[in-house]
């Protein structure tokens, strides 16, 4: 499929997603334009959490569309293989295979999933550890790292597969305070060099910062969205007053 | 029954004067070992603690096939053990309900019923109808007793091993899984990169708390008369009247033995640990 | 995880935030605290297998036996007195065994944790020793080792079979309890001991009041799993000789001498453990639950 530039990178339409009887997604519609950053914030619940799963095809959707590069999320013939190599993912509980190194870590998915040439992917692992600050920890086990540690390692594992767009969700949740300030200029900087991502957060500081689109979502809705100078400011919405008022 | 030829005596040999028993003739590349020996043949003129399997040639290579038995006892049941748990747990994940139904049979069945009860039950019921006829037309049983008590201990350990092997394989958090996925991995590649390796690990405490079990279980083989040491040193105390000391050596080799098995699992156990996660 | 399904009918919690544990690695349940444990999938589901099996070779044998020949079901219950007798047997050696071999237990445990370290390496050795002999060798060793007789004062006691056995599988037990005793002794957090040292307790009184009471909850569940055991574990005196279930089963088939009887006589005598073992393994299960260790 022909996708260009001008158009959505990611593009969500009316996406529904149930779990039992207790709807969890119901009806969000998003665009992500390449090089944006979207910031979703909004009150606890798996419904944030579902909707980047259902982004990189971790979980199903019962019905809409969503489409990555054209590409059709849905589709029961997708090439998950393909999906996931644009698509990179950085979970809240860092995810790492507590038996293999840092640089392992990061150098698994190239070598076994994309085949590449050893050599190769060990001086990009190696460039990838510099690039989130972690060089000198190459060979220590996950569970020898600090938590903001472990999730920089988490970031630079994505990396390595070199995606158009990165999910975050809500990756500082887990860490101290002291650590959350770490993992947060990581991932500015890579914005700044110009990453399509979709960040879930509640560091509203930091989504006013690196945004450039908020949305609020509350129970499966979207219930406002706007660039953050507005959205901070002017709110429209009852909800999104208050939701703020308790979090600022 | 099976013996491993390990040095019997051959015809017209000297015989030794205190058993009679033949004795193996010296070749020129055995090391002559006979004044070792001869110090247990001092000790017993001495002070009559009679440690036949040490000076007496036929009890020593007695002795040492049962030791050689046992060993190949120990051996073939751990591995296939080991085989049966990692097969146990893949069908218990089986698509097919049959499949999974006749797992968790074979896992209720061997698991809690006494390994001896199981092993008479192999030998004796199973023994007597598979029998077949060999080239005089005698009924003999399909597979010696050997292969009996190595099939029953193997399937008695495999039941307890799938259990292990499971319990290791759900310890893996599916988001663990979920960030394989995410990766690009695939469900074969992620089993063989990320969820197994860790499984293992996890498991290793109690798989090698089982096979200890399963080394110190093989000594009920001697109910079926398969010439393991314990059955060898009955003959022999049977014939030279020295049980203390054959309970003794017996007693020390055998925790001697179980002492390597648990000391090697201990090093490859702390080998394999997970660093950070892991005591 | 099995055959690829995700049935989640409440939507799956993706982190708990910074208040919640990270699932690096999930805890390792065998369905029991103690791996190798007989009894804990003892099922109603197991006993209705039992029952199927018994109930299928009992029909097989009817079918093959020659005509005239009481049934195989009249012929167990013909020796079910017989056996019952030798069932009571192996009971009541599991009961002497587990009961001296507790008491020994937990004194050698207390050896395992003393702060002397003689004490301590020595204890250390004997358990290793009798927890590495296998149960056989250590009942042949008993068996023919230990006197036919025993003076004690003036009076002469006799020791049958049974009860050398019954001491072959004490020693075992002895050194399974001990390692009970210290796995719950040092599960106890660091907290309690400080507590106690700052108000004064002896080491013994720590012990005894503060740290023990504490224990009983944490080993009840392994030590009813080692009780499992040990009932599974004594037709192996069978083989020494004593007269229990295992032996009198042996002695029936060969004086009926029918070989269709050899199944079901067998799987009768597997009902017979199966039975006395469910209900300990139910209430291990629920045990376990109530004393979940956080």
């Amino acid at each position: 499929m022909g996708w260009t530039s001008e158009q959505p990178l990611i593009q969500m339409r009316d996406v529904r997603k149930k779990f039992g009887a207790l709807t969890i997604i119901d009806g969000i519609s998003i665009d992500v334009m390449k090089g944006e950053v979207i910031c979703i914030i909004g009150p606890s619940g798996a419904g944030k959490s579902t909707l980047l799963r259902c982004i990189n095809a971790l979980v199903p959707i019962d019905s809409g569309s969503i489409t990555v590069e054209g590409q059709e999320v849905n589709d029961p013939k997708l090439d998950k293989l393909a999906l996931r190599r644009k698509v990179g993912m950085v979970f809240q509980q860092y995810n790492l295979f507590p038996h293999r190194t840092a640089l392992a870590n990061v150098m698994m998915a190239p070598l076994h999933v994309l085949k590449r040439n050893r050599a190769e992917v060990e001086a990009e692992a190696r460039a990838l550890m510099r690039k989130v600050r972690l060089d000198g920890k190459e060979d220590s086990y996950p569970g020898e790292l600090s938590g903001g540690q472990q999730q920089r390692v988490a970031i630079a594992r994505s990396l390595a597969m070199q995606p158009d767009v990165m999910l975050f969700d809500e990756v500082t949740a887990a860490l101290d305070p002291e650590t959350v300030k770490e993992v947060l200029v990581t991932i500015r900087e890579l914005a700044e060099e110009g990453m399509t991502c979709v960040i879930v957060t509640h560091e509203m500081g930091f989504a006013r910062e690196v945004a450039d689109q908020i949305y609020l979502t509350d129970r499966g809705v979207v219930v406002e969205h706007g660039p953050p100078a507005e959205f901070f400011t002017n709110c429209r919405d009852e909800r999104t007053r208050r939701f703020l008022s308790q979090v600022l | 029954m099976e013996y491993l030829a390990v040095g019997l005596p051959e015809e017209g040999a000297r015989t030794d004067p205190v058993s009679r028993r033949e004795l193996p003739t010296l070749q020129a590349d055995m090391i002559d070992l006979t004044p070792f020996w001869d110090w247990f043949r001092e000790l017993y003129a001495t002070t009559g603690i009679k440690l036949t399997i040490f000076y007496d040639a036929f009890d020593r290579a007695r002795f040492a096939n049962g030791f050689l038995t046992s060993i190949r006892l120990m051996g073939l049941c751990i591995v296939a053990s080991i085989v049966i748990g990692v097969l146990g747990a893949w069908a218990q994940g089986s698509r097919l309900r049959l499949v999974r139904l006749g797992t968790a049979a074979y896992i209720q069945s061997f698991r809690n019923t006494p390994p001896l009860v199981q092993l008479y039950f192999f030998y004796f019921a199973l023994g007597s109808y598979l029998r077949v006829t060999n080239n005089l037309g005698l009924a003999v049983p399909i597979v010696s007793n050997f292969t009996w008590a190595t099939i029953c201990l193997s399937l008695y350990a495999g039941a307890f091993n799938v259990e292990i092997f499971r319990a290791g394989i759900e310890a893996v958090p599916s988001e663990t899984v979920n960030a394989a996925e995410a990766l690009g991995y695939g469900r074969l590649a992620a089993y063989m990169h990320v969820i197994l390796p860790l499984a293992f690990r996890i498991s290793l405490p109690a798989l090698n708390n089982n096979l200890v079990n399963l080394v110190k279980t093989t000594t009920i083989a001697y109910a079926i008369a398969v010439p393991e040491m314990l059955y060898v040193a009955n003959q022999i105390w049977s014939d030279e009247l020295n049980v203390p000391e054959m309970m003794n050596v017996l007693l020390v080799i055998y925790v001697a033995l179980v002492g390597v098995v648990v000391y090697v699992m201990g090093r490859w156990e702390r080998a394999m640990r997970v660093p950070g996660y892991m005591p | 995880m099995s055959a690829g399904q995700r049935t989640c009918v409440s939507p799956p919690s993706y982190g708990q935030g910074s208040a919640g544990p990270l699932p690096v690695l999930k805890p390792f349940r065998l369905g029991a605290i103690t791996a190798a444990s007989p009894c804990s999938s003892l099922t109603a589901r197991t006993g209705a297998l039992l029952i199927i099996a018994l109930a299928l070779s009992v029909g097989i044998g009817e079918a093959q036996a020659a005509p005239g020949t009481p049934s195989i079901l009249a012929t167990i219950l013909k020796w079910t007195p017989l056996l019952a007798q030798g069932f009571a047997l192996n009971i009541t050696m599991s009961f002497l065994a587990m009961a001296i071999g507790t008491v020994l237990g937990m004194a050698l445990g207390l050896g395992l944790i003393s702060l002397n370290r003689p004490v301590r390496a020595s204890s250390w050795l004997v358990t290793q020793f009798f927890r590495n002999a296998p149960w056989l060798v250590l009942l042949f060793y008993c068996i023919l080792l230990m006197p036919f007789d025993v003076r004690i004062g003036g009076t002469i006691v006799p020791l049958p079979g049974w009860a050398k056995s019954t001491a072959g599988l004490t020693l075992p037990v002895m050194a399974n309890v001990a390692e009970l005793v210290r796995g719950a002794v040092q599960s106890i957090p660091a907290g309690q001991w400080e507590a106690s040292e700052a108000l004064a307790f002896s080491r013994l009184r720590t012990l005894r009041l503060v740290i023990l009471p504490q224990c009983v909850k944490r080993m009840t569940p392994p030590w009813m799993n080692l009780y499992a055991l040990v009932v599974v574990g004594t037709p192996l005196a069978s083989i020494v000789g004593v007269n229990e279930a295992m032996t009198l089963t042996g002695d029936v088939l060969s004086a009926e001498g029918r070989t269709e009887l050899l199944v079901p006589m067998y799987l009768y005598l597997l009902t017979w453990f199966f039975a006395y073992c469910y209900p300990i393994a139910r209430a291990t299960v629920a045990l376990e639950r109530r004393f979940q260790v956080p």
